[in-house]
């Protein structure tokens, strides 16, 4: 009798302790769990998806991307069709813009109304007088770098005109038109830098650049192949190339590398900063329009064949002599080549 | 009636009085057989006993004299009704701290938190709605972008204050205190450069907007659901029943009335004035406890039925509104940019997140009014839905304007001066002012007459179960002497 209580107590006690080992492991598991789960987050915490993929696309080479567009045509197809057919006030051209880039699409915060202007706007404006008829039948879309393609291919938009250089990357996605500009990559900087360019007075320097913008891209490109130091240190893309200027003036970046026509809206806004050096590449920049939307590449081919001779010069000056000099020839688009076909 | 002589039972050798220190203990027996008085014992074993040992003896020696069994009535009924008091008062004494928190540290604190998000959030709306309306922002905006700042900084000064040293609510509050120089830095910074006309100024107000959404708002956010759940913690430490200093009470009183009816049994004497005035003292202190502990919880609970949950939900409904206009304005300062699937539909995001909000906006206030339990709470309230159908509404035609291309038109019937979407956002943030304001009266009155309830209880506990332990050690003392 005493015998088996003995070991009854035992089991009792053996019970028990069975349970405090679970309970101690439970306990341990809940105090691991989130440690491990925060560390995993932790290393994906500064790439976003959406350049992710933009850099690990495969990287085309072609022949002067710029040249890979429809010969122009004035007739309406199918895509020009659909917009004509908008009813009452929806009867507009859904154009894809920029708010930030001065000069080229902004919005004045001292005018009364909330117009938009710039060099791109102005293009936009000429493109709808010629489908539409009437200047003033748009719709602007404001458009993150990053979006321009996406909102092109869901069709949110029928055009983006957004300072958006044609590349071989892009062509794969959209469909562009002939360049109506030429530009290149720049190095901004404050004036005081000991910034010379886009060479090894980079290193150990933080550079911004915009999300999905060719900048990033070759920036990026080069440190891994090394034609850049290792140690630039590009800090984590910003919405917008605008937005670079901020980091540059907060002091939470050195320089910054951008299309020289946007640099130089940036240094027109901070009599501070100033471009380094050389441009060191040669883009053109281009109306991107949907894949399957031929008829309306051709159209603004056509209407980019009379704006080149009446209008461009005008825009020019307008807007973008005061930063980019009084003489046009280094940003005057190329004779256009039409070697698309399909 | 015969009595043995007194003193009989104390043991030889030893001048120690038979009262005991110690109330019997129960135990097994550490030496067998104990001696008694009729019992003539061999001597004593040598070995020395330990002092318990003696102490048990003498006690059970005690107990077989009327004397004896008296003092040790006398000291048992003196300890319990000590113990009684004394549970009581400290019992007592920390519901009444929890609720004097509840009144005066963790409902100010809670209501500091969610003002500090209001005037956050509402900052930042009237900055992004200066912003929209162009370089020359109207002195209205500017106002109330100032005040909000103001009102953020005060309270942020109130809850430092009252936040414990080291806690994670003053580490929110530090890193708050960080930031809102920060964000107001940026804002300056924008107003700068649009009025020079240039676009980096709406640049700096997306990141000054980025700095609120991402890292103030869900700071505040924590801030106010620490306070809320300390409220919620002070309730709970405040309203459960005194169990134990109850059951003591009962406990002393049956005792007491066993004491006397013994008493009563044995000299035919009904009233001893000690035990009576103790038994007294005794039911005054169990009374009090049971009457002043329901009143007070009454009290609370009801702060916290009519106070708290109305508080709560209105200022959830309240943070919402803000939401909504604040993504309001967002829809149109980012003009598409945002967009979020949904099942098969491509939507703005902000366009979307206004739609979220205003739902939960509805929700709460339709709590909000079932909550509420007199006129003066309920009127705002149904003012407020009744804003927020008209918001709805105007905030349709802005959208079909915006589908439409036509930015000025929606723009105006959002930020513009009649006819606009921010007139019924005023006027739902207004009439959620006006029944916070009435809840909160509710809740101090409520909880003020919890607190009164529960004033003087632990005091006067601990001095009527002195009284009440001396009277019945003066009610058995005089039995005693009769022995004497």
């Amino acid at each position: 009798m005493h015998v088996r209580c003995v070991r009854a107590g035992l089991k009792g006690w053996g019970g028990v302790g069975a349970m405090a080992v679970v309970c101690a492991l439970a306990l341990a598991f809940v105090l691991l769990l989130p440690t491990a789960r925060s560390s995993g987050d932790g290393s994906t915490g500064t790439g976003g998806p959406g350049f992710a993929t933009a850099t690990h696309a495969k990287d085309t080479t072609c022949e002067g991307p710029e040249k890979q567009t429809l010969a122009p045509s004035g007739a309406d197809g199918p895509t020009i069709t659909a917009i004509k057919n908008r009813q009452g006030e929806k009867r507009k051209l859904i154009v894809g813009v920029d708010l930030n880039s001065y000069r080229w699409g902004y919005r004045d915060p001292n005018r009364a109304d909330a117009e938009l202007e710039g060099f791109d706007i102005d293009l936009v404006r000429r493109i709808a007088q010629d489908i539409l008829g009437d200047p003033e039948a748009v719709q602007f879309k404001a458009i993150p770098t990053n979006q321009r393609i996406p909102a092109i291919q869901d069709g949110r938009v029928d055009m983006v005109v957004r300072t958006m250089t044609i590349t071989c990357d892009r062509a794969d996605k959209v469909a562009f038109s002939a360049p109506y500009f030429k530009t290149g990559q720049t190095v901004l900087a404050p004036k005081s830098s000991r910034i010379s360019g886009y060479n090894d007075t980079l290193a150990d320097k933080k550079v911004c650049t915009a999300a999905g913008s060719t900048a990033y891209l070759k920036l990026k490109k080069d440190r891994d192949t090394g034609a850049m130091p290792a140690s630039v240190d590009i800090i984590p893309p910003v919405p917008n190339q605008l937005d670079c200027l901020v980091r540059l003036q907060l002091g939470e970046a050195d320089a910054v590398v951008n299309d020289g026509a946007l640099a130089a809206s940036q240094a027109a806004q901070d009599p501070t900063v100033g471009l380094k050096g050389k441009a060191f590449t040669t883009e053109y920049y281009g109306v991107a329009m949907n894949k399957k939307a031929d008829d309306l590449v051709r159209r603004v081919n056509q209407i980019l064949v009379e704006y080149r001779a009446n209008g461009w010069q005008a825009s020019y000056d307008r807007w973008l002599s005061a930063t980019l000099g009084q003489d046009a020839s280094a940003s005057k688009p190329p004779a256009p080549q039409y070697l698309r076909t399909s | 009636m015969t009595h043995p002589p007194k003193s009989s039972a104390a043991p030889p050798g030893t001048g120690v009085p038979t009262m005991p220190a110690v109330p019997p203990q129960p135990g097994p027996p550490t030496v067998p057989g104990p001696p008694t008085a009729h019992a003539t014992p061999p001597p004593p074993p040598p070995h020395r006993r330990t002092a318990f040992a003696e102490g048990v003896d003498r006690l059970r020696a005690a107990a077989t004299t009327e004397p004896g069994r008296l003092r040790i009535i006398g000291a048992l009924l003196a300890l319990l009704v000590v113990a009684f008091g004394s549970v009581t008062a400290w019992q007592m004494t920390d519901r009444a701290a929890a609720a004097d928190d509840v009144l005066h540290k963790s409902q100010p604190l809670s209501t500091a938190a969610a003002d500090i998000y209001r005037s956050l959030a509402d900052a930042n709306t009237a900055a992004s709605s200066g912003f929209l309306a162009g370089g020359q922002e109207t002195p209205e905006s500017r106002q109330r972008y100032e005040k909000d700042i103001d009102t953020a900084a005060a309270k942020l000064v109130t809850a430092a204050n009252n936040s414990d040293p080291g806690s994670p609510s003053a580490a929110s509050i530090t890193k708050l205190n960080k930031l809102l120089p920060e964000y107001k830095g940026l804002v300056e910074r924008a107003r700068t450069y649009n009025r020079q006309g240039f676009p980096v100024g709406g640049a700096y107000l997306r990141y000054a907007n980025e700095k609120m959404q991402d890292d103030m708002l869900p700071e505040a956010e924590k801030l106010y659901t620490k306070e809320n759940q300390r409220l919620a913690d002070d309730y709970a430490d405040a309203t459960p029943y005194p169990w134990p200093a109850i059951a003591l009470g009962v406990l002393t009183l049956a005792a007491l009335a066993w004491a006397q009816h013994r008493n009563y049994r044995r000299t035919h004497r009904v009233l001893n004035h000690g035990l009576v005035s103790a038994t007294a003292a005794a039911t005054v202190v169990l009374l009090w406890l049971v009457v002043g502990h329901s009143v007070a919880r009454a009290g609370l609970n009801d702060s916290y039925d009519h106070g708290v949950r109305s508080l709560n939900v209105l200022h959830d409904a309240r943070i919402a509104s803000l939401k909504a206009r604040g993504n309001e304005n967002l829809t149109l300062v980012a003009r598409g940019a945002e967009t979020v699937k949904v099942g098969d539909a491509t939507l703005d995001a902000y366009d979307h997140d206004f739609t979220e909000d205003m739902a939960v906006l509805g929700k709460g206030l339709a709590q909000a009014e079932k909550l509420a339990d007199d006129q003066t709470g309920e009127k705002p309230v149904t003012a407020a839905v009744g804003n927020m159908e008209e918001w709805k509404k105007r905030h349709a035609t802005a959208r079909e304007e915006d589908d439409n291309g036509n930015y000025q038109q929606a723009l105006a019937k959002v930020i513009g001066a009649k006819g606009a979407t921010g007139e019924c956002f005023d006027s739902v943030d207004d009439n959620l002012a006006i029944a916070l304001k009435h809840e909160q009266s509710e809740f101090k009155t409520a909880a003020g007459d919890g607190l009164d309830a529960l004033g003087g209880l632990p005091l006067g506990a601990a001095v009527l179960a002195v009284l009440g332990a001396a009277g019945a050690v003066l009610g058995i003392g005089r039995r005693l002497s009769e022995y004497r």
